[in-house]
């Protein structure tokens, strides 16, 4: 039977862009639609009536969403290149680091962008404790994963292509020396070539982002 | 090799009870140590030095956290009694609805227990609204597919919850009328007895519920 699979989604977005990275990974073919955010299209809204958000993955006709959701189902239906270990307990510590990201890393470096005085402060330092965690996390690994990306690896590799826009719009620095192990790993992420194939533009990025920075921190 | 499995839970926790009816659910033999979360142990801060959170499962000394990877986690590893649908399709639909209790219904809930006023009406109909959502999707499910209860039904031991938090707080959050099919499954579940054994114990939890309402009055004062 052919396979159908089409990716709701926007270009900038992290979550998005997770799915996209594992498609590759799997060489599987699929149609990307892209979304306008401000005019939602019917099958958005019919394929995710919950959340109306993207990413929404429809293969052949059957709707998944949320972001690492969706990683999984397309690891137990494709499951050549396996994003996910065998073990249970290395599975397991995977899905602990995807949900840290999304439930603890990723918001608190977003509060540091689009907040200000005390409260930035105060973001600043949870981002650079939950950094902390993470730099322990990568000893004597080349990917989260280990000695190729995982699911881990996916979650965090916003951090890849956004942490570099976040810090030149805020003049403040998160990933630096102080994190060699994240840098490096920034490094070995960035030149993969598949997630090098599906980079979306800096300059792009920079524009998209000064324009949500604006909106937080309108000027005086 | 014989098989260590130690639970680090607490008694009021719906996170620790669903992994104690897991555990339950395959038949794993279990040492369950209580915490008291004023005041934690020395072993809970080492296992869960990040979140320092119950539960906490340790496996031949290997700690796993997340009441829902934990799930998961005794799903792969004890075969027997699977909990996870195997169509992965369906997997995928229990996995977003539990996470829609988790990150949806429950935060919006837990806030209740100190409300009033105005900002309690918000938080009661918010509550509502995220439960006619699920309502609505879900019905004309089936009930313990394959006659087995399993992770959605699991991760519903907060729905059970919520019936508590309503009678403390004096509202009735979950009623039958506006929620048949979701009340009709807490009743269901609420009928087996591995489930029994895993309640939160109404009247203890809201003599608990009373102690922090009058020490946040104290502390007000």
């Amino acid at each position: 039977m052919a396979e159908e699979v089409k990716l709701l989604n926007t270009w900038p977005s992290p979550f998005g862009l997770r799915v996209a990275w594992a498609l590759k990974l799997k060489g599987i073919e699929y149609e990307s639609i892209e979304e306008d955010l401000s005019n939602k299209s019917a099958l958005l809204l019919h394929s995710n009536p919950v959340y109306k958000k993207i990413p929404v993955l429809i293969h052949n006709g059957k709707p998944i969403s949320e972001s690492l959701i969706i990683l999984e189902y397309i690891d137990q239906t494709w499951t050549h290149n396996p994003i996910l270990p065998q073990l249970p307990w290395e599975k397991a510590r995977q899905r602990f680091w995807a949900k840290f990201n999304d439930d603890r890393l990723l918001p608190s470096i977003w509060r540091v962008f689009v907040t200000q005085g005390k409260e930035r402060e105060e973001a600043m330092e949870a981002s650079l404790e939950n950094l902390k965690f993470v730099e322990e996390e990568l000893q004597g690994k080349r990917f989260f994963g280990g000695d190729k990306i995982g699911l881990a690896d996916l979650a965090f590799g916003w951090l890849a292509n956004l942490i570099s826009v976040l810090q030149q719009l805020t003049g403040l620095k998160l990933i630096d020396e102080r994190f060699p192990l994240l840098s490096a790993w920034i490094q070995e992420f960035s030149e993969t070539q598949i997630i090098k194939d599906n980079w979306p533009s800096h300059d792009k990025l920079l524009v998209k982002y000064q324009a949500v920075y604006d909106k937080f921190h309108p000027l005086k | 090799m014989a098989e260590e499995v130690k639970l680090f839970g607490m008694w009021a926790s719906p996170f620790s009870r669903r992994v104690e009816l897991a555990l339950k659910l395959k038949g794993i033999p279990y040492e369950y140590i209580e915490e008291d979360l004023s005041n934690k142990s020395p072993l809970l801060l080492k296992y869960n030095p990040i979140h320092k959170k119950v539960p906490v499962l340790v496996h031949n000394e290997k700690p796993v956290t997340e009441s829902l990877v934990i799930v998961e986690y005794l799903d792969e590893t004890w075969k027997n009694n699977p909990i996870l649908p195997q169509d992965p399709y369906e997997r995928a639909k229990a996995r977003f609805w539990a996470k829609f209790i988790d990150k949806k219904l429950l935060p919006t809930v837990s806030k209740l227990g100190h409300m009033a006023g105005k900002e309690k009406e918000e938080a009661i109909e918010e509550a509502q609204q995220q439960l006619k959502i699920m309502e609505d999707e879900l019905k004309g499910m089936q009930f313990f597919a394959g006659q087995r209860i399993g992770y959605l039904d699991i991760a519903a031991n907060v729905l059970i919850w919520f019936r508590i938090v309503g009678e403390f707080i004096g509202e009735t959050i979950l009623t039958a009328e506006k929620f048949p099919f979701i009340w009709e499954w807490i009743e269901k579940l609420m009928e087996i007895d591995v489930v029994k054994e895993c309640l939160i114990p109404k009247e203890r939890y809201q003599d608990l519920m009373q102690l922090n309402r009058n020490a946040s009055k104290h502390a007000s004062n």
